[in-house]
């Protein structure tokens, strides 16, 4: 897929372009629910909870990232982070909410 | 991207690798450099005797200085030399004229065995290239974004690199020199092996010292939005007395230096401040120094009552998840590395820059290939070939170009140490001049000998424009600045050794190119 760039069609590089996007964008959301659903469910003294939600969530988005280039195409790659999201803010948000 | 797991990998190490490659040499290589930063700081700043030296003795010298010349100061602040840092610096802030406003601070450099002021040259020194490396020269905090953006694509490069590089330990015990594009894959890949966990560890720990910075979600989530609860929690401030408002006489502060190293289980005081000195509640807090364990924390203090000597509090211990952290820190910085280990620590900086920048040369010497019957390169690589002449020759030259401009600047100068700075990006600017106007293998030749020349060098103009040369400081025994010099010529002798390895492999190359292992290589090398 090198060195052809020139012969690349549009269609593929809308999609490089939307797996770049979800790669930045949607992997960053991803890290940082991860990052808050542990420091709400982890049995710690808050402050140790929120060090160790952030130390995580730089792997959680290497991974989203790498998953963002390995699926099969651009839409998956969506797919595969909007559901974790959305699973993550719930549990999130049962925490904030039972805490409160 | 259809072709599969390790391709999809190898596609995103190439991408990501090329676009953020140029950023990352340069935040290497200068955080390499940085590991030596109280070294080039002395060499830059050859007027402060370096001595054996006692932090008693030291500190007796700045509280006896302090008393003297700011009685009645509200603060002071006193540095404690060390082995690599040998200057005694002391601060002292006014009282505020109008209270809640920051009095003003003053700062001396001392003599730690005279207690006599000392008057450096003004300069940056090595903190320049510390800074640049996660700041990049650029306003806060868009500089410490910019360099953690780049730790998460090396992040994503390092593992993506592995994925591709599947045989990683078969592989590592192949290097076939003299064959060109091969050689530089080879190499790539032997130095990303070899000091793997090096790079992993110095990756994952950059995101790990801003990480309250680039993912502050769970600390706003968990403190309902109030950050500043969370860094007083995790950072503890010292609780110190208020002001009594009667005079006090403050107790010698040197005795205090033994009775922190029990507490602290033989542990350095790194530096102490002295509230409202002159007062009846006085107090002293003792920080301890950074350099004696891997473990860092931040803010472990010590308070004691100036007047009495009585400890008023400690920090509380570490927890788990804040030892881990600060383990990261202090394995990023090596400030508790010995020289064995810190030159160690340089050699692996040394690799993790020489694995970026065979990455670039690999990612267009296999795109060169194609056009090397036509000679006609197209603008995108003819872009690329600049910016990797630049960054990675032009980068060395500038560097040296910091060093002149320090020992050639007049002393006296106004903005002398802006100018020091200002010679480094106006050195590299330059060299992306020259780069577009020269072509290829001539731009780099070119720029790896100058780089050479004035490398080389720099001992014989310390010894013209100091009197700290080679061979005085050989006979003392003073291994910084004869390190620092001996350094430079080894710097200097490679890359003339890598202009002239240049100069050949591109005659030889126009005579001898094979068609058969370009079209292997296509197949072999991602």
């Amino acid at each position: 897929m090198k060195g052809k760039i020139t012969a690349l069609p549009v269609s593929y590089r809308l999609a490089v372009t939307s797996r770049v996007l979800a790669a930045v964008l949607g992997g960053y959301l991803v890290a940082a629910l991860a990052s808050v659903s542990l420091t709400m469910w982890l049995p710690l003294a808050r402050g140790e909870a929120v060090v160790t939600g952030m130390m995580t969530s730089f792997l959680v988005y290497l991974v989203a990232v790498l998953w963002c280039f390995a699926c099969r195409s651009a839409w998956q790659a969506w797919f595969g982070l909007i559901v974790p999201s959305v699973v993550l803010a719930a549990v999130a948000g049962l925490a904030y909410w039972l805490g409160h | 991207m259809k072709e599969g797991f390790r391709q999809a990998m190898a596609w995103l190490h190439t991408w990501a690798g090329l676009i953020f490659g140029w950023l990352l040499f340069a935040i290497f290589l200068t955080g390499t450099l940085a590991y030596f930063k109280d070294e080039i700081s002395h060499w830059m700043q050859p007027e402060i005797p370096a001595r054996s030296l006692s932090s008693e003795a030291s500190l007796t010298l700045a509280q006896h200085y302090l008393e003297q010349h700011a009685a009645g100061a509200s603060r002071w602040l006193i540095d404690l030399p060390d082995a690599r840092e040998p200057g005694l610096s002391v601060r002292w802030q006014q009282a505020p004229a109008t209270p809640g406003t920051r009095g003003q601070f003053t700062e001396k450099l001392l003599d730690p065995q005279t207690g006599a002021e000392v008057q450096g040259r003004d300069t940056r020194g090595g903190e320049f290239f510390y800074r640049f490396h996660f700041q990049l020269q650029m306003p806060y905090p868009w500089g410490r974004w910019l360099s953690t953006i780049a730790a998460m694509v090396m992040f994503v490069a390092l593992i993506s690199g592995i994925i591709t590089h599947k045989k990683i330990f078969k592989d590592f015990f192949t290097f076939r020199p003299r064959k060109g594009q091969r050689s530089w894959l080879d190499g790539h890949n032997a130095v990303g092996v070899l000091v793997l966990p090096f790079h992993l560890m110095i990756t994952y720990s950059s995101l790990v010292i801003f990480m309250t910075m680039v993912m502050p979600a769970s600390i706003l989530a968990a403190y309902k939005g109030d950050a500043e609860a969370f860094y007083d929690e995790v950072f503890p401030a010292s609780n110190t007395p208020d002001m009594a408002g009667k005079p006090g006489q403050l107790a010698p502060l040197a005795p205090l230096l033994e009775r922190a190293s029990e507490q602290w289980s033989g542990g350095r005081t790194g530096s102490l401040t002295v509230n409202n000195p002159g007062d009846a509640n006085a107090s002293v807090i003792l920080a301890r120094d950074g350099a004696d364990r891997v473990v860092h924390d931040f803010g472990s203090a010590l308070t004691f009552n100036g007047v009495t000597g009585q400890l008023l509090s400690a920090t509380p211990k570490q927890a788990l998840p804040m030892a881990i952290a600060g383990s990261f820190y202090g394995l990023h910085m090596g400030h508790f590395a010995g020289p064995v280990l810190r030159w160690l620590y340089f050699i692996c900086g040394l690799a993790g820059t020489a694995m970026i920048g065979t990455g670039l040369v690999i990612w267009l010497g296999k795109r060169q290939l194609k056009h090397a019957k036509s000679g006609v390169m197209p603008f995108e690589l003819r872009l690329v070939e600049v910016l990797n002449i630049a960054s990675m020759s032009g980068l060395m030259v500038a560097v040296a170009a910091v060093f002149w401009a320090n020992r050639l600047l007049p002393v006296a100068m106004a903005g002398r140490a802006d100018w020091e700075v200002n010679s480094f990006f106006i050195v590299w600017g330059l060299s992306v001049l020259h780069a577009m106007v020269r072509r290829g293998r001539a731009g780099w030749v070119e720029q790896l000998a100058l780089a050479a020349l004035l490398f080389c060098a720099l001992p014989l103009l310390n010894a013209l424009t100091t009197p700290y040369h080679l061979g005085v400081t050989l006979m003392q025994g003073d291994w910084t600045m004869a390190g620092f010099d001996l350094t430079c010529l080894g710097s200097g002798l490679f890359f003339a050794w890598a202009a002239w390895k240049m100069q050949r492999a591109g005659q030889a190359g126009v005579v001898t190119r094979p068609r058969a292992k370009s079209i292997m290589l296509e197949q072999e090398a991602h």
